[in-house]
């Protein structure tokens, strides 16, 4: 490789922020001052291979600049491929790639204000228009309009990231235009969150089995989550070795939650028996699907059971080394984890001999930066690699080249924490909640026009009419959004749709992540598909053309037919149709595949521009 | 000249072209089992001597089984499969691709995409006056060549030609992302302030015209541009020991530009700068 690198020098702050990542330059080849003796040899340079596998530490290294300068500058960015030998034309697509990242000068504090689904309904557009009359020019608050935050239970919602050392965030949730400027101007002094019970309307009910501990332990206690249950999994899995977790996970049926619907055995068993090494787990902790949190919930208030169930998901399928892909914009989510995880290496649960039963094991928690398709899980893959995170064609598949090219098995958050009492109460037990076809207990993101929004937990087969019973549904129902964004709308009358993968299918629509999105007739439908378009615009990689072009043509056909109505809608409609088609069928990845699924589904479902 | 590879033998995969049986050594795709039966599909973002980044989505065919289409380009045949090239779904969707491309980007110095327009009744116009286009003005900054970006459909050739799969310098990459993705070099600078060292191997790629000779872009900028008045003449680069193979293009007696055989098989179509762009002296007549 033949690199070069331009004239821009860091300032001292960037290149400590740097030098604090990645420790002090060893060589002058590597950025450090030729004058300091030894250690500042031009003569040689930390090059191939060794370098080379550094280069997943790009990322790292622009979340570390960015979150102490705010923006990454040249400087900044031509030192960090230094010191990591990645080509600066490269790092520059990687950094642009990123809605968290700027390579323009802007304000040290950030404020995210979500527009999406439920923050809409709950009136986001007063809320930004409001926030940035307040917060002007002037202010040294830069005001970013932005998809959803992850906290839709309590919508409107605005995250605050102020840049320096340390780094501060606040969020304020639900929030009016003064509390969010209250929370821009000084986050460090923000009121702490609402426990993350308070997203889970059944805290403390007997019967709940992946939520039993959410409300109940002290995130930050590891002993307080062994005296709850926690690690008799593991010592389980440990006992039946890695083929019998395999089999209790297949013979529990449990699949996917993370969207696909895959079952986790069969991905967990083509992972174990591949002979390529090293191995690796991936949990999928991005979540930036519109109406989504539960991971987050999971996350903050039962810590520990992440912890637990990635390493016996790891144990199963021979990886030493796990990676845990978490959200850019889930700060308290990520201080526990963080938390939990150190607790764990500290206690002997993660490390060189996990539990004394001479397995290896370690996490390495990996931020996202604001990018919807990196839960792809291809893209994931290039996001930890250091490349810009743009979904890999498939054939091959993760299981047989994944991360770094090696066997990976890649499971949601949920998806994981199901393992704990499939391997607790054995898999006949837990394969007998729910219905044949769908296993086991789901949880549910409930938003918008509820009285008790947040994440519930039934057992498949409940309907949507059941469970939007729970959550208090509001008077004068019009849609219900159920799977998120990729997923479909169903109509009022149909709330008798079991919640099961088979149930959801013969209706014609989706379980998805386990979103349900009510509306009521308050909210203006067309509004709703303009932004649901907006958002999978905002979010195409860009790689493909179907989905580049695609998603624009369909935004622009929306935004022409947002008053329209019957025949005056009708060349347009068919042109969203004909765009919807080629999408699904020639795009590379699921984003483009389902873009096209929500508007689709309002159209023929709700007769939305009839 | 052809190049002849000298491998192993390779095993045969059989499978099913448009109901016909057809036998492919293992490891060719199904575009090649395609070309191999005579048969047409469109390719853009594919090259010869590139591993195709599957994205422009021009080539896909119908595989049994799948739920979406596959690229033909880049899916390797195996044994068994059903293919169909030429379905009505497969060109549903080549035609709407082959709409958004030229609404959104000049088409108008990419060979074969009026016939294709022709041959799937495409209609780029469709979208409407105010469709998103981008809109680029061409990137000027150096005497050697020009990056009209309006006319670049993102096919990442020039990335991968200039990075690990040719040129090793990394000069170019892709920035932004959706439809604001862009093919740029660091910090979006001019080309004279980056990485490039002018090799000219991603114009020698580039399937659209968006990176082209300054020559080149100057003489279509003056109308005076003319294929049809160009010869080709192969010859060898003298400037050094390698022995490149230089394709001069000359129109009224004048070199307009220099490419390179791609089925050589020590250069595969790459030159250096003195190759691509030296060739002043050999006209320099005072
Ligand atoms: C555009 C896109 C975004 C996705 N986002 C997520 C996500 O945020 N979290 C997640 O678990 N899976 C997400 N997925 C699904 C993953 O690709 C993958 O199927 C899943 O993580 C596998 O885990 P599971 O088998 O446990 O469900 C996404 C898929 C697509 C196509
Ligand atoms: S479908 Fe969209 S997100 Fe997926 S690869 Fe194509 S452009 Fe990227
Ligand atoms: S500039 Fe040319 S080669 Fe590069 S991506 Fe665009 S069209 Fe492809
Ligand atoms: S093109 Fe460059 S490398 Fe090739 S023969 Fe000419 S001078 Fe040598
Ligand atoms: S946080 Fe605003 S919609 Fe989810
Ligand atoms: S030629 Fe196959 S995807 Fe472009």
């Amino acid at each position: 490789m033949d690199l070069h690198f331009g004239d821009s020098k860091p300032t001292d702050e960037e290149r400590a922020a740097i030098d604090g990542l990645l420790g002090p330059p060893e060589s002058s080849w590597e950025g450090a001052a030729r004058d300091e003796t030894g250690a500042a040899d031009l003569r040689w340079a930390r090059g191939g291979r060794e370098a080379r596998e550094r280069r997943d530490l790009l990322l790292p290294g622009l979340h570390a600049v960015n979150d102490r300068i705010g923006w990454i500058s040249e400087g900044a960015l031509d030192y960090l491929c230094r010191r990591l030998t990645v080509p600066p034309a490269e790092a520059y697509g990687v950094a642009t790639f990123y809605a968290m990242f700027s390579v323009k000068p802007r304000p040290a504090t950030v404020l995210h204000v979500c527009t999406d689904l439920a923050c809409a309904a709950a009136g986001a557009a007063e809320l930004c228009a409001g926030v940035e009359a307040r917060l002007g020019p002037g202010s040294g608050v830069g005001v970013e309009r932005g998809p959803c935050l992850g906290l839709c239970e309590r919508a409107p919602a605005v995250l605050a990231v102020r840049a320096g050392d340390p780094v501060r965030t606040a969020v304020s949730a639900p929030t009016t235009v003064a509390r969010a400027a209250e929370t821009a101007s000084a986050p460090g002094s923000a009121p702490e969150e609402p426990p993350p019970a308070f997203a889970v309307p059944q805290a403390g009910d007997p019967s709940l089995v992946l939520l039993s501990r959410v409300g109940v332990v002290d995130p930050a206690s590891l002993d307080d989550y062994r005296a709850h249950g926690g690690y008799a999994a593991l010592r389980r899995a440990f006992a039946l070795g890695p083929a019998g977790v395999i089999r209790e996970v297949t013979d529990a049926g449990l699949v996917g939650r993370g969207g696909a619907a895959f079952p986790t055995g069969r991905k967990w068993q083509a992972t174990a028996s591949q002979p390529d090494r090293p191995h690796y787990l991936v949990c999928n902790a991005d979540e930036s699907e519109p109406g989504t949190f539960k991971d987050r919930v999971v996350m903050e208030g039962d810590p520990y059971a992440l912890v637990e169930a990635m390493t016996i998901a790891a144990y199963a399928v021979g990886a030493h080394k796990g990676y845990l892909y978490l959200r850019g914009e889930y700060p308290r989510a990520l201080r526990r984890m963080e938390h939990a995880i150190g607790q764990a290496r500290a206690r002997g649960l993660l490390g060189e001999d996990v539990l004394g039963q001479g397995y290896a094991f370690d996490i390495e928690i990996r931020r996202g930066a604001g990018a919807y398709i990196c839960g792809e899980e291809t893209a994931l893959f290039n996001s930890i690699e250091g490349y810009r995170g743009e979904p890999r064609s498939k054939p091959p598949f993760p299981v047989e080249k994944g991360l770094f090219g090696k066997p990976t098995a890649e499971n949601n958050v949920e998806t994981l924490v199901n393992v704990l009492p499939i391997l607790t109460r054995g898999a006949e037990a837990y394969a007998a909640i729910g219905t044949p076809g769908s296993t086991g207990p789901k949880l549910y993101c409930v938003s918008g026009s509820v009285d008790r929004p947040g994440i519930y937990e039934l057992p498949f087969g409940a309907t949507l009419g059941e469970l939007l019973e729970s959550a208090g549904v509001r008077e004068g129902l019009r849609a219900v959004l159920l799977g998120g964004a990729a997923g479909g709308f169903v109509r009022p009358d149909e709330l008798d749709i079991p919640l099961t993968f088979e149930g959801t299918r013969a209706a014609g629509t989706t379980l998805g992540s386990g979103v349900v999105m009510a509306f009521d007739d308050t909210v203006p439908l067309p509004r709703l598909l303009l932004r649901i378009a907006e958002f999978f615009r905002d979010e195409s990689c860009g790689q493909c053309v179907p989905c580049r072009v695609g998603t624009v043509r369909q935004e622009e056909a929306l935004h022409r037919i947002a008053e329209r109505r019957g025949a005056a809608a009708a060349d347009d409609v068919a042109l969203l149709r004909e765009v919807g088609r080629a999408m699904r069928d020639a795009s590379i990845c699921g984003l483009g595949q389902t873009a096209w699924n929500a508007v689709e589904s309002a159209i023929d479902r709700l007769g939305a521009y009839e | 000249m052809t190049a002849i590879p000298l491998g192993v033998p390779r095993r045969l995969v059989e499978f099913t072209l448009d109901g016909q049986e057809v036998r492919v050594p293992e490891g060719s795709t199904i575009l090649d089992a395609c070309r191999a039966a005579g048969k047409e599909v469109p390719t853009l973002c594919q090259g010869d001597t590139l591993t195709p980044k599957n994205a422009c989505r021009v080539c896909v065919v119908e595989l049994e089984g799948a739920r979406t289409l596959v690229p033909a380009c880049s899916r390797k045949a195996e044994a068994g499969m059903e293919v169909r090239t030429d379905t009505e779904r497969a060109r549903h969707s080549r035609k709407v691709v082959i709409e958004l491309l030229a609404s959104s980007v000049d088409l108008s110095t990419t060979p074969e995409v009026a016939g294709w327009i022709k041959e799937y009744e495409a209609k780029p116009d469709r979208f409407g006056p105010g469709a998103a286009r981008l809109d680029e003005e061409p990137k000027i900054d150096n005497g050697l060549y020009v990056r009209d970006y309006d006319k670049c459909i993102l096919c990442y050739k020039c990335v991968d030609a200039c990075g690990d799969q040719w040129q090793n310098t990394f000069a170019i990459s892709v920035s932004g992302r959706g439809f604001d993705a862009r093919i740029a070099v660091e910090h979006d600078a001019p080309l004279t302030d980056s990485a490039c060292v002018y090799c000219g191997n991603c114009i020698e790629v580039c399937p659209t015209g968006a990176l082209s000779f300054r020559s080149e872009f100057d003489m279509r900028a003056a109308g005076t541009w003319d294929e049809s008045a160009q010869t080709e003449t192969t010859t060898v680069c003298a400037y050094c020991g390698v022995g490149c193979n230089l394709t001069l293009h000359v129109q009224d007696n004048e070199i307009v530009k220099v490419t390179s055989p791609h089925d050589n098989p020590v250069t595969h179509g790459n030159l250096c700068i003195k190759g691509r762009f030296g060739y002043q002296h050999v006209q320099n007549r005072d």
